[in-house]
């Protein structure tokens, strides 16, 4: 074994598809050190469950678990049915922000108000990537002309995390890539959880935005990350603030 | 056993009979009262039932299931059914075994909710996007609505494919007592053991075993081309037709073994035959036994109980004793266009039909039909 996660890894598919500074590979590694240092030997008992995009890939085909990677925008219906099928099983799902909060919304509303024993993952890169780079209903609007724009009319964005809550998940978070720990310690929490658990991943899209911005990777993050502002500080929703924090922690 | 059931409710029966251990559905008129009598027994036989958000809900919920190792199925009418064809794909693509019903009534669109029509047969064989194929019976009463909703549960697992049970209203509603055969054969799910090839198969007409989920199998489940342990290939062409080919061949081959229908035929080899399915195909019979008494003895029915697909072989050699063959189906033609060609040139195939108003196509207008008075 050269690295602690390759028992999680089927090795074949590494180095991952994703694009250099993508992250995905750091939400992927964080999630598999929560799932580490929860205990967890190997990912036998788990299932992950994942759309169409590019966080759909996190999971199928790199994690050596059962992975099924379903339709765009499915991936919550599916993971309900092995869910309320199979309580046995720790069933996770891997989703964009296109997936997740455009075409698959209802799904993961209507799961939140179920409760449904699934813990999903947004990994939100503020943009469709993998389709070449159009706005997505949480893209800022500073991001507006960088990716294509979302309409003829000016449009609002979308605070995922605070429906999730509202609709009455047990657990609702927002971190970034940058926050390693918080994001690895809130994984973990949610781990323990019973019930629909639902954390977002600010992640940088590297092909799409920070190379359209002129930026590195980590430029692009250390501009993104003078948007965030703890939840506890936010008053209202602003466009362009990004709270990062815990929405709400009612799980069992 | 004597029983008295309506369609809707000997399909449920039927689900229920072959070990349904999941069901999840949207309300929709002529559904609704199946997924009222599911979510009332199947809960009690310990089974789960979710009412889903939408029909792309169901399906997919219902997809999930069967990865985890249950026996699956929705129900629901032509808009939900229409909402259901990706994931009916995917299910195709996935070689997920599942059961549909589609209640037929009126369409396009919202169409007549209540009332029954035949217009979903193509969808239920064409509405998905890319080359597939799949299984659709066609149940004319509720005893056959029983036994073919076993029957689909049955192909669903034998050939891992999505299996439909196409039947219109006045079926679903039509209340009658009948007999339940004693014996009735369930088949269960052949499970793949850890190095086996969950998406390929040697044998053409057979599907891979399906590996369960919590196993230890590690499977890969992809709606993208994949090779045979689910590995994705989107640019190969060699995986695509491999993988599209078999999936399309493991239904395709099995078509003489799929294809079902009853011969009611007066003569051996009747000069006037009458093709159909479903409701028309009861109201097909009264008129060729009213003409056989009135001393047309040249007639016969050929009631189809699978749609797709066809014994075309079969088809062929049937149609070949016709100089007329009449297609009655509640719609402005589906089924029509494959018996016309698969009929010899020189045999007549005509069309006998009605749309709106979930008005059957009565014995008489078929009757004149046969004699050419209309």
């Amino acid at each position: 074994m050269l690295h602690p996660l390759d028992p999680y890894l089927r090795l074949e598919t590494i180095p991952t598809v994703f694009c250099s500074g993508c992250g995905c590979g750091s939400t992927a590694s964080i999630f598999l050190h929560a799932v580490r240092e929860k205990g967890y030997k190997d990912l036998r008992g788990f299932v992950f469950v994942s759309g169409i995009g590019c966080s759909g890939w996190i999971p199928s085909p790199h994690f050596k678990a059962d992975t099924i990677h379903t339709l765009h925008g499915r991936s919550i219906p599916v993971a309900t049915g092995i869910a309320l099928t199979r309580p046995d099983l720790k069933v996770v799902v891997f989703g964009g922000d296109g997936d997740l909060s455009s075409i698959g919304l209802s799904h993961l509303v209507h799961a939140a108000r179920r409760n449904v024993n699934i813990l999903t993952i947004m990994v939100n890169n503020l943009v469709y990537a993998m389709t070449g780079g159009q706005a997505s209903p949480v893209t800022p609007e500073w991001l507006d002309r960088i990716v294509s724009f979302k309409s003829c009319i000016k449009e609002g964005t979308l605070d995922v995390c605070k429906l999730v809550a509202d609709a009455g998940a047990a657990y609702a978070a927002r971190w970034s890539v940058i926050h390693v720990n918080q994001l690895k310690e809130s994984f973990k929490k949610a781990l323990e959880m019973n019930g629909f658990r639902f954390i977002e991943v600010i992640a940088q899209c590297t092909s799409r935005i920070s190379e359209r911005l002129g930026l590195t990777p980590i430029q692009y993050l250390k501009k993104l990350a003078t948007f965030m502002k703890p939840i506890s500080e936010v008053k209202e929703i602003k466009p362009n603030i990004i709270p990062i924090g815990e929405y709400t922690s009612r799980g069992g | 056993m004597r029983i008295f059931w309506s369609g809707n409710i000997a399909a449920a029966e039927g689900a229920l009979k072959a070990g349904c251990k999941f069901f999840a559905a949207y309300p929709i008129t002529p559904a609704s009262d199946l997924m009222i009598y599911m979510a009332q027994h199947i809960v009690r036989m310990g089974g789960v039932f979710v009412q889903a958000e939408d029909e792309i809900a169901a399906i997919n919920m219902v997809i999930g299931a069967s990865w985890a190792g249950v026996k699956a199925m929705t129900a629901t009418s032509g808009p939900g059914f229409s909402l259901m064809q990706e994931g009916i794909g995917y299910a195709v693509m996935t070689e997920t075994p599942l059961v549909i019903v589609d209640v037929m009534r009126a369409g396009p669109a919202t169409g007549q909710a209540s009332k029954a029509a035949q217009g979903d047969i193509l969808q239920a064989r064409w509405g998905r996007h890319g080359d597939q194929a799949v299984v659709v019976y066609a149940p004319s009463t509720p005893c056959e609505a029983y036994l073919l909703t076993i029957e689909a549960f049955n192909t669903a697992e034998e050939l891992r494919v999505p299996v439909i049970v196409a039947y219109d209203e006045l079926v679903a509603h039509t209340w009658e007592s009948f007999d339940v055969p004693e014996s009735i054969t369930v088949k269960n799910r052949v499970y793949a053991k850890p190095g086996d090839k969950p998406f390929d198969s040697d044998d053409p007409r057979k599907a891979p075993p399906m590996p369960k989920l919590g196993e230890g199998f590690n499977v890969l489940v992809t709606g993208s081309t994949h090779d045979a342990y689910g590995y994705r290939f989107t640019a190969s062409h060699e995986i695509h037709n491999r993988l599209v080919r078999r999936l399309v061949g493991k239904v395709i081959l099995n078509a003489n073994k799929l294809f079902k229908y009853e011969e009611l035929f007066y003569s051996s080899k009747p000069n006037i035959l009458i093709v159909s399915y479903g409701s028309s195909a009861r109201n097909a019979i009264i008129a060729a036994q009213t003409l056989q008494k009135e001393g047309v003895k040249d007639v016969g029915v050929l009631k189809l109980k699978t749609l797709w697909p066809l014994d075309e072989g079969y088809l062929r050699s049937i149609l070949s004793f016709s100089k007329k063959v009449l297609v009655v189906e509640m719609n402005l033609g589906q089924l029509y266009y494959d018996i016309e060609r698969l009929a010899p040139r020189e045999c007549k195939v005509e069309l006998v039909s009605k749309i709106g108003g979930g008005i059957p196509i009565y014995p008489e207008e078929i009757m004149d039909k046969v004699l050419g008075v209309t």
